[in-house]
Formats: C-alpha cells, sequence, structure tokens
C-alpha cells in the first residue's frame, strides 16, 4: 500500500488501470443498455417502466458508494494527512453529485407513471435531495477557500458530518412510511427479484463502477499535475 | 418497422423510459468528456511548465 500511496508510483500505475477501467466501462456499459432494454422481460405490474429501474437502482447505489468513498477518504486525510486521500475525496465528488442528480431524475420519471407523481416530500426522496446538496456544498467548499490546505480540512469535516445521512437514505424505507419499496437486492434473505430481471441490473452497476473506477483516476491525476504546477510557480515567486 | 415503432413505444411508457436512458447516459457522457478533458489539458500544461523551466535552466548557464 506504502508503494502506491508515493505520487510518482500512483501515477504511473494509475494510467493503466483507468485505460482497463474505461474499457471495462464502455463494454459493460454496452451490454447492460442491451439486457435492461432488449432482453430483460417487462414486469407483470409496472410494465415497460420497470426498464428505468436498470438505470435508477445503480445510480442510486453510486450516489451512496461514493459518498462513502469521500467520507472514508476524508477521514483518512484528516487522521494521516496524506495528500492522495484529500484528492480523492475532491476527486469522487462531481461523480457522485452527477449519480444523485441522476437516481433523482430517473427516480421522477419512474414515479410519474408509477405513483402519478413527480415528487413527493417523504424521508427516501428527502434525504436523497439532501445528499445531492452536500455533495454541491463539499464542491463549493473546495471552491470557496483559496489556501489548498485549510480547504481540504474543511472539506473532510464537511463530509465526515454528512456520513450521517448515508444510513438515514438506506434504512429511510424501513424507518418511515414511504411510496418508495424498500430494498429488493440488498438485503438479509438474498435478493427478491427473478434472475432475468437482477442480471442485466448487476451488469449495470458494475458498468457504473468501473465508469468511477475511470474518473476517478483521470480526476486525481489532474488533481496531481495541478499541485505540481502551483508548487512550480510558487518555487518562482519565493526564489 | 412495426417492430421497432413497437420497441420505441415500451408498451405506451416511451416518454419515461426514454428519458430517463437518455438522461443518464447524457451525464455520464458529459463527466466522461469533461474530466478526461481537464485531465489531458493539466498534463500539457505541467509538461510546458517544466520545459519552459528547462530553458531558462539552459539559458542562465
Amino acid at each position: 500500500m506504502h508503494y502506491f500511496a508515493n505520487p510518482t508510483h500512483f501515477t504511473r500505475l494509475a494510467g493503466r488501470i483507468q485505460q482497463w477501467a474505461g474499457g471495462l466501462a464502455a463494454g459493460l456499459l454496452i451490454a447492460g443498455l442491451y439486457l435492461a432494454l432488449v432482453v430483460a422481460p417487462a414486469d407483470y405490474q409496472q410494465g415497460e417502466t420497470v426498464r428505468i429501474m436498470f438505470v435508477h437502482v445503480p445510480s442510486a447505489w453510486m450516489a451512496l458508494f461514493c459518498y462513502s468513498f469521500l467520507a472514508v477518504a476524508s477521514a483518512v486525510a484528516l487522521i494521516w494527512k496524506h495528500p492522495l486521500a484529500d484528492m480523492a475525496a475532491k476527486a469522487s465528488a462531481p461523480i457522485g453529485a452527477g449519480f444523485t442528480f441522476l437516481a433523482l431524475v430517473t427516480g421522477s420519471l419512474w414515479g410519474k407513471p408509477m405513483w402519478g407523481t413527480w415528487w413527493v416530500w417523504d424521508a427516501r426522496l428527502t434525504s436523497v435531495l439532501i445528499l445531492l446538496f452536500l455533495y454541491l456544498g463539499y464542491m463549493a467548499l473546495w471552491q470557496a477557500i483559496e489556501d489548498g490546505q485549510k480547504a481540504a480540512k474543511a472539506a473532510a469535516v464537511l463530509a465526515l458530518v454528512g456520513a450521517v445521512n448515508v444510513p438515514i437514505i438506506k434504512f429511510s424505507v424501513d424507518w418511515w412510511n414511504t411510496l418508495h419499496q424498500p430494498a429488493s437486492v440488498l438485503r438479509m434473505d438474498g435478493p427478491a427479484i427473478h434472475p432475468s430481471m437482477l442480471w442485466p441490473l448487476l451488469v449495470m452497476a458494475l458498468a457504473f463502477k468501473a465508469y468511477f473506477v475511470t474518473l476517478l483516476l483521470a480526476r486525481m491525476r489532474m488533481e496531481l499535475n495541478l499541485r505540481r504546477i502551483r508548487a512550480l510557480r510558487l518555487a518562482d515567486r519565493t526564489s | 418497422m412495426e417492430r421497432i415503432v413497437e420497441f420505441m413505444a415500451m408498451g405506451g411508457y416511451g416518454t419515461y423510459v426514454w428519458p430517463a436512458f437518455g438522461v443518464v447516459l447524457a451525464v455520464m457522457a458529459f463527466l466522461w468528456f469533461a474530466s478526461m478533458r481537464g485531465w489531458r489539458k493539466s498534463e500539457l500544461d505541467l509538461r510546458a511548465l517544466r520545459e519552459s523551466r528547462r530553458q531558462e535552466e539552459i539559458a542562465k548557464e
């Protein structure tokens, strides 16, 4: 682990992984779209709208996964002060914000025909909306504070405070009355979803994961370059 | 032709299903290209800066 914590080693390895993950993401996404739109059967209750699930559910999983990743990276950055940790946290925020936005929009497009409304202020939907604002606030905080180290610290604290929202989202469907259906894949007694729908869902989820890895690495390498540029310019001014 | 029309109709829910898939692909493509462009630009900027440093060093000597 320490070997790859060195930024130079990281850059070299990241470049290689980024290419593989990018290819994997593209391949899985094409396969997943085909499975979701053509192969998977329509639901006996929800008809063809059930296909929205294949983008909605993986988006929502990624929204939570990215935030958990961001919070853990922030904790590592605060405790061990490793520069790659706060770069990882910073790099994951726009990706997480994108997926949270997608979970909300696709949920809305699914809600209209099935629940008869685009939006309800219930626990699940509201807590996911708060998650989107957390991402946006986190990104704004990085922008607002000029001193890089201070920005990293403030953003990390915000990320950790906001992490309380993650279990609230996950269990909101069990704790409160809601229109939103409870978990059908990640549950204690095994998935309650037919394999013909589970497979496309898992392929799409894997595609989104590979996509996350690709973008995370690209953004971390960008951040590393930007810091090197800043350091070079700073060395100029002081000499 | 008929099969394509039927596929596009999505059992009458085409106006919900297609925008859902469309927005997902649009946002994912946007983030992808924005991230890749940003990374490539930073790579070129850093290389240019290092090259100009090297030229300055040579000029000093």
